[in-house]
């Protein structure tokens, strides 16, 4: 990522995706978003505020209330030519797209024999705290990584929000662009010209030698402050961040695990059959019969998320329990070593009601 | 336009309904002949028998015009134009089928004549015809869109979804229904509360009719004047209930069981179009047709298999 220049100035993650969607429409008159809430006063959350004041209500199209359609009606225009940006206030809502998502638009292109292309883009936000609970806060990354012909991507820094979203509308194919509510505040130096962050690399945001920690989405900021605990004994932390889902970059995450020989990789999403499952699958046929290697999981606890935040602060991995879990990984056994407290200001200073 | 103009142009146009008829009645019939030998491992939903909607609905289209359609889908690929030899190498799934062998009969595709996709879960090719509708609406292209699907897709929520979208946003568009009446055996007295799906398509404010004969000529005549509405005055989108018969099972070569005792109520457009065409305009017709077929078979029987690595090609674009 860059140091700040006279390029780049400090903007927020939600500020990036606007960004990165102004610039690419200025560019190319294929481009246009449509959802639920576009065009709405709150432009969700920001990501979509003036657009149409700029392009017209025909490439900012407010939805009815029809993500089935929706979806379809992006997969068919993206077939005469168009590259649509889908946009879901919450993840969850995509659950009523499965079938244009997976039986259409991830399939097109191959069972039409490389006649077609769906260049598409869907965006959705996982939502978290505030009493978001059972319907707005769920994480379905797993989901899209099962199916060949998607794209998934979760950025986790307005760096890399900005320019996954550039190589999104940019690519030919179905991408599943990933947000979570509690970085859309987040600040960061992001350069103001365009530019992509390719799919299918990883990128190293502190490097280490003791344990790797892989953190996905919002779980991305929990590992940063885990591993700053952990630097106060002397543990030295490399935490990955994937960005790109499906495809993924194992390499640089077996790389580091050669190195460490400790993984713990924490998603921000359950873990049986989640990305956690998929990564540690695939270190774990990379790595062994070499050195021995300790392995970690950790996400959402296995039940539905609450709402009342005692309980919704058990359900989320938090950067002591992470950090704990890291310690006790190195040591081989359950140690009563306590982390320094972290603050997660995102979360504690988020209001809301959405 | 002198009458005798008008009557020539008529004459014209019967005669290539009849052929577009014919040549797909006949082309279905050798594929239900053949299937039994097992060289075609692909399910097979033949149009036979309720042909005349798709013949005549796209005798009023341009090639640049675009369709969708569904599984059983033969029919309108072939009267929109689409390429025989490649829907029959793709039936017998060999590498130079339109797919590359990777399709089958329920996913046919022909880009060039404007045949975007056939899908085999039902409805859902009908929110894409909208959105390559809205494409054509937004980028000021002068064409249309036409969604053909049957009567079981208007019980999807997807359907009303797009009906919604499509009349909201004046989308330069027909929506086709061929009621056959059927869902696999399932009659649409035992599935809908009104079976009139032109009348409930009409609630969402767009111009809806109920088409009773199952005649292509008739069917050709209100798309035509549909598509000049669009064209012409932007209007749009129209609906158009077209009711047919499947005389084949849903699935595979076979007559329905109920064939035989309905077929003395049947009026088979094929038939009536036959009737309306000079005989030796029908002969050179036959000979065209079995030539042309024979052709596509050879072809199919002899073109090469994909080869293995194929399986990983157009994954992703």
């Amino acid at each position: 990522m860059p140091k700040s220049n006279i390029n780049t100035r400090s903007i927020s993650y939600a500020e990036a995706i606007n960004e990165a969607t102004r610039q690419l429409m200025s560019q190319d008159e294929s481009v246009f978003v449509l959802g639920i809430g576009v065009d709405d006063p709150r432009g969700i959350y920001g990501t979509t505020s003036n657009l149409s004041r700029e392009f017209g209500q025909d490439r900012v199209v407010n939805m009815p209330l029809a993500e089935d359609a929706i979806t379809g009606i992006a997969s068919g225009s993206s077939m005469a030519g168009m590259r649509p940006i889908v946009v879901h206030e919450r993840m969850d809502f995509m659950l009523l797209a499965m079938n244009q998502l997976i039986n259409v638009a991830a399939k097109s292109h191959y069972m039409y024999g490389g006649a077609v292309k769906v260049p598409m883009v869907v965006r959705s936000i996982i939502g978290r705290s505030w009493g978001q609970g059972a319907q707005h806060s769920q994480a379905l990354q797993s989901f899209f990584m099962h199916v060949p012909g998607l794209k998934v991507i979760a950025p986790t820094t307005p760096y890399d929000a900005k320019g996954a979203l550039v190589a999104s509308i940019k690519d030919d194919n179905p991408v599943i662009f990933i947000e979570h509510r509690m970085l859309h505040n987040y600040k960061g130096q992001v350069p103001k010209d365009l530019y992509s962050v390719p799919f299918g690399k990883a990128r190293i945001l502190r490097a280490g030698h003791d344990i790797t920690i892989v953190g996905i989405s919002h779980a991305m900021v929990e590992c940063i402050r885990a591993a700053k605990s952990l630097a106060t004994s002397s543990i030295s932390a490399e935490v990955i961040d994937p960005i790109s889902l499906s495809p993924l970059d194992v390499q640089t995450i077996c790389e580091s695990v050669e190195k460490t020989g400790n993984l713990l990789i924490v998603d921000n999403g359950w873990t049986t059959c989640g990305a956690s499952a998929e990564i540690m699958s695939l270190v774990i046929e990379n790595v062994q019969g070499q050195d021995k290697v300790n392995m970690k999981r950790m996400g959402f606890e296995f039940v539905t998320s609450p709402t009342t935040k005692i309980l919704e602060d058990l359900y989320y991995p938090d950067s002591r329990r992470i950090a704990k879990a890291g310690y006790d990984l190195l040591m081989g056994k359950e140690t009563d070593w306590e982390p320094d407290v972290q603050e997660s200001p995102e979360i504690d200073e988020f209001k809301g009601p959405f | 336009m002198k009458n005798e103009n008008r009557k020539s142009n008529k004459t014209k146009l019967i005669n290539n309904l009849y052929k577009s008829l014919y040549r797909i009645r006949t082309i279905e019939e050798k594929i239900a002949l053949i299937y039994p030998t097992d060289q075609i491992k692909s399910p097979v939903h033949l149009s036979i028998g309720q042909e005349a909607v798709t013949v005549g609905a796209c005798a009023a289209l341009l090639e640049a015009d675009v369709v969708f359609g569904t599984y059983r889908g033969h029919s309108l690929y072939l009267a929109k134009g689409g390429d025989l030899n490649g829907m029959m190498a793709e039936l017998y799934g060999k590498s130079t089928g339109v797919a590359g062998g990777k399709g089958g009969s329920m996913h046919l595709v022909d880009t060039n004549r404007g045949i975007m996709g056939m899908s085999a879960v039902v409805a859902t090719t009908i929110p894409q015809a909208a959105g390559y509708a809205y494409a054509f609406k937004v980028m000021k292209q002068n064409n249309i869109v036409v969604s053909f699907f049957g009567d079981g897709a208007t019980e999807e929520g997807v359907f009303h979804e797009t009906l919604n979208f499509a009349a909201l946003k004046k989308l330069p568009m027909i929506f086709v229904c061929e009621n056959n009446q059927y869902a696999v055996l399932s009659h649409q007295s035992e599935r809908q509360s009104n079976t009139n799906i032109a009348e409930r398509a009409s609630v969402y404010g767009m111009h809806s009719e109920k088409i009773d004969q199952n005649d292509p000529y008739t069917i050709y005549e209100k798309v035509n004047w549909a598509r000049n509405q669009i064209i012409e005055k932007g209007r749009g989108p129209f609906f158009f209930e077209c009711m047919t018969e499947r005389y084949r099972e849903h699935v595979g070569p076979s007559e329905r069981d109920d064939i035989k005792t309905l077929s003395a109520e049947i009026v088979d457009p094929l038939q009536q179009l036959s009737k309306l065409v000079s005989s030796d305009f029908k002969q050179n017709v036959f000979k065209e047709v079995d030539l042309e077929l024979k052709q596509a078979i050879n072809f199919a029987e002899k073109s090469a298999f994909p080869a293995k690595d194929s399986l990983y090609k157009d994954v992703y674009a």
